[in-house]
């Protein structure tokens, strides 16, 4: 396949600018890019969802349009999106086959449930995906879900398949499942098309790296001549600083502690957490480590256990009751949990301390406006106004947006979910830089993530979870992903030699 | 002046009017009808029929300036009408069979009705049953209510003042007119003034993100129901004043009118955005069609198809320019 001088604009923006790109047989060719630069875009021409202005698409050497994405996975193309696009109701077959089930003979045309859940399982063996047809999706885990979709573009015969950020919501031991899976499309001779924001895996598994840049396209490049710094660089624009700014960071006396701390997914749950120090919570996608965060917050119910701030034993039933201790959590995911998204951005930020800008329960809208302007300027929020609504900021800015909510309600113990998921370099960085700076004040920081380098570059220490308890805590001096790792699946130093 | 700030100024008008476009497609659509009417009809614009509009639309838009805090919220409530006809029942059974004299008789029933809101306020909230499925089970009980109070007859002979609550006149404009616009005003000032406000829209906008921000969303729920069926309770008072009588089967179309007005007026149903002063152009906007439409020889049955089809309309438009939102 090949794309030439592919052109798209949506009102007032040029999104993709004169792009190329090309594809071979059994060759993994990685988009990257920043948000904003185009790659969704690009997937969506080729797959159907968008029609681009000008530019030509050849596929075996055919010129074609692309009509729609039925026509697309007519021509071979399937896509598997960053989100899903399951029924959680119906069970795997039945997704998989979705507005293609086997039909039984006769007047009514009635759907061939065995047949359909035969099917399904020989798809799946043959995929290795280890999976019940009969199992309803609602059931199954972010990864298992990914697999399914996986299923579901394999089963038309496709030539290329297109991966749209697939290891974003992955733990490490399923994203090696996920690139074996790819392995193999490679060897049959499928063309893989494979978006992601984190470098290492680049090189894993791709053959070919093209970047994009603001919908221009910046260069091709095999896998073996390009370094993580020079991908970085050509990304941005620019050098972007990759080292540990631990400058002038002073950790004071203990803030946070956690005493047997007990819920539905973990149990006997012990941490702490001083002034001025980030830890990190490391370990497996469903190893609890989000409930942790969850229920000290009190978005969970805690079935046993102590939380001690300062020393002092406090009971947190309500979300509200750990902000007026000032205790705050930026959810996993900000478009469900934390955004109001259809509201502007000043009303955002405002929303967890309107008690304070408030007399008798009348805003007081000039002292609002203040605060407000000062935390968009204080965390470069790149927005065109405070009354811009929150959907139409980019994945980092809507993550600052979260945080300045808390910052202005004055919390100074942090509880951070995935606080970079699905963000670009550019703003990884600046959420990190953020976090330090916030930890040099003297906030207590407590962050869930499920990228280990990213553990390794901001935490001055970091705890693992497995299977609902702590299985290790380690100091930043000294540690390797390894170490994190064979926590993680619960093995100790002995078992891992 | 120089040009940078020349560039903001033309900058910030632009987006004014684009925002006037944008978000207040629906005056415009009120300033056509308003032309179109007064062209077809030489009576249309005049201020007995006017004030006449005005007063047959303040009770549907009393009803709808609650049912505003409900939609706002992501939520809806279908009980307005049997809560309304209840409303005019009691006040009406108080007065005529207990003596009681106006006031009391009308707070008692604007206590009761806000009650029964709160009810199915706490059912929804605490309980986690859907508002619509609650709403619909209270439609029908309050109207079973409303016919076993009266023992399914009207009841009649209300004295002058509470005929004055339905009737009455402040200098040329009719009572319940004015009392529509100071309900909107006190509605406008707690949705766009207040913290109550603030959370009604970001519960209506994401629940559980306001939850985890700490606002107290099952409270505001359940407040937000009683607000509700207590307007529903005084329009119905107000509508007993009109007719001299409390009549257990009125206000069967009160439901549906008092939804289509917030609609049309731009609220949206998923929550989160929109207004009561939309409610207000809303509730007048159907006012004047069927006013309108009467006038130029459009029959009833004519008017509910045009009604309905105004309804789908809007709430396309909304979808057409929110899509990325909702």
């Amino acid at each position: 396949m090949k794309l030439e001088s592919i052109t798209k604009t949506f009102p007032g923006v040029l999104a993709l600018d004169r792009v190329n790109f090309d594809l071979k047989e059994g060759e993994a060719h990685i988009l990257i890019g920043e948000n904003g630069a185009g790659k969704s875009t690009l997937i969506k021409i080729i797959s159907g969802a968008y029609k681009k202005d000008a530019g030509t698409i050849i596929i075996d050497g055919n010129e074609l349009e692309i009509h729609n994405p039925r026509h697309a996975q007519e021509l071979g193309i399937a896509t598997v999106y960053q989100e899903f696009n399951l029924i959680p109701y119906q069970s795997v077959a039945e997704n998989i086959f979705l507005g293609r089930q086997p039909l039984k003979k006769g007047p009514l045309r009635r759907i061939d449930k065995p047949r359909m859940n035969r099917e399904a399982r020989e798809l799946l063996n043959s995929l290795e995906i280890d999976i019940d047809p009969k199992i309803i999706v609602r059931k199954l885990g972010i990864a298992q879900k990914q697999m399914v979709e996986i299923a579901k573009a394999f089963s038309v015969q496709s030539k290329i398949c297109i991966f749209d950020e697939p290891t974003a919501a992955l733990t490490p031991n399923e994203i090696q499942e996920l690139f074996k899976l790819i392995q193999r499309l490679k060897s049959e001779g499928v063309g893989v098309i494979y978006i992601s924001h984190r470098l290492e895996e680049v090189f894993t598994i791709g053959n070919r790296i093209t970047v994009l840049r603001n919908g221009q396209y910046v260069d091709t490049k095999n896998a073996d001549e390009v370094s993580t710094a020079d991908l970085v660089e050509m990304m941005v624009g620019r050098k972007i600083e990759e080292t540990r700014l631990d400058t002038g960071r002073k950790i004071g006396p203990e803030i946070l502690r956690v005493e047997e701390l007990t819920g539905e997914k973990f149990h006997d749950v012990n941490l702490n957490v001083r002034e001025g120090e980030i830890v990190g919570l490391a370990g497996l996608v469903g190893s609890g480590r989000t409930e942790v965060l969850r229920t000290i917050f009190g978005a969970d119910r805690a079935k046993g256990g102590s939380v001690f701030l300062k020393g002092e034993g406090i009971r947190i039933k309500e979300p509200k009751h750990a902000l007026a201790r000032k205790i705050a959590l930026l959810p996993e995911d900000r478009k469900v949990d934390g955004l109001v998204m259809c509201r502007p951005v000043d009303e955002n930020i405002i929303l967890s301390s309107l008690d304070s800008v408030s007399t008798a329960g009348i805003l007081k809208k000039g002292k609002i406006l203040k605060r407000v302007l000062n935390f968009i300027k204080k965390l470069d929020i790149k927005t065109p106004g405070h009354k811009q609504l929150v959907v139409y900021l980019s994945g980092g800015n809507q993550q600052k947006v979260i945080i300045a909510r808390w910052l202005c309600a004055e919390c100074d113990v942090l509880l951070f979910d995935e606080p970079t998921r699905g963000i670009d370099v550019g703003a990884k960085q600046e959420v990190h830089n953020l976090m330090k700076n916030l930890a040099r004040q003297g906030a207590a920081i407590l962050v869930v993530s499920s990228e280990i380098p990213e553990l390794m570059k901001i935490c001055d220490r970091t705890y693992v979870m497995h299977e609902g308890s702590i299985s290790g805590e380690f100091d930043a001096e000294g540690l390797t992903s390894d170490m994190i790792l064979n926590a993680a699946f619960g093995r100790t130093k002995k078992e891992a030699v | 002046m120089n040009n940078h700030e020349k560039k903001n100024i033309s900058q910030a008008i632009g987006n004014f009017f684009l925002t006037i476009f944008k978000e207040q497609t629906i005056l415009i659509v009120f300033g056509f009808i308003i032309i179109g009417m007064g062209i077809s009809s030489p009576v249309f614009l005049t201020r007995r029929n006017l004030l006449n509009i005005f007063l047959q639309s303040s009770m549907i838009g009393i009803t709808a300036s609650g049912m505003t805090f409900v939609i706002l919220m992501a939520e809806i409530d279908l009980s307005v009408g049997s809560v309304a006809a209840f409303a005019g029942v009691l006040a009406a059974k108080l007065q005529v069979m207990h003596g009681w004299t106006t006031m009391p008789a009308i707070a008692l029933t604007i206590v009761v009705c806000f009650g029964i809101g709160i009810v199915m306020g706490i059912v929804v909230a605490k309980l986690g049953v859907h508002s619509f499925v609650v709403t619909l089970g209270m439609l029908t009980i309050a109207r079973g209510f409303a016919l076993i109070i009266s023992e399914g007859h009207p009841i009649s002979g209300l004295t002058d003042s509470f005929k004055y609550l339905g009737q009455g006149k402040i200098g040329i404009f009719p009572f319940p007119a004015v009392l529509f616009l100071i309900i909107v005003i006190i509605c406008w000032f707690f949705l766009s003034q207040t913290k109550f406000g603030r959370g009604i829209y970001s519960i209506g906008g994401n629940k559980e993100a306001s939850r985890l921000s700490g606002i107290p969303v099952d409270l505001y729920k359940i407040i937000v129901f009683g607000v509700c069926s207590a307007m529903a309770g005084l329009s119905g008072t107000i509508l007993a004043g009109r007719v001299n009588s409390g009549q257990p089967i009125a206000g069967e179309s009160h439901n549906l009118d008092a939804i289509a007005s917030v609609i049309i007026g731009g609220t949206s149903l998923f929550g989160g955005r929109g207004g009561v002063g939309k409610t207000l152009i809303g509730t007048l906007i159907l006012g004047i069609l069927r006013n309108g439409l009467n006038l130029i020889g459009v029959t009833p049955y004519w008017q509910r198809v045009f009604i309905g089809t105004l309804i789908i309309v809007t709430v396309v438009i909304d979808r057409v320019q929110h899509r990325k939102e909702a």
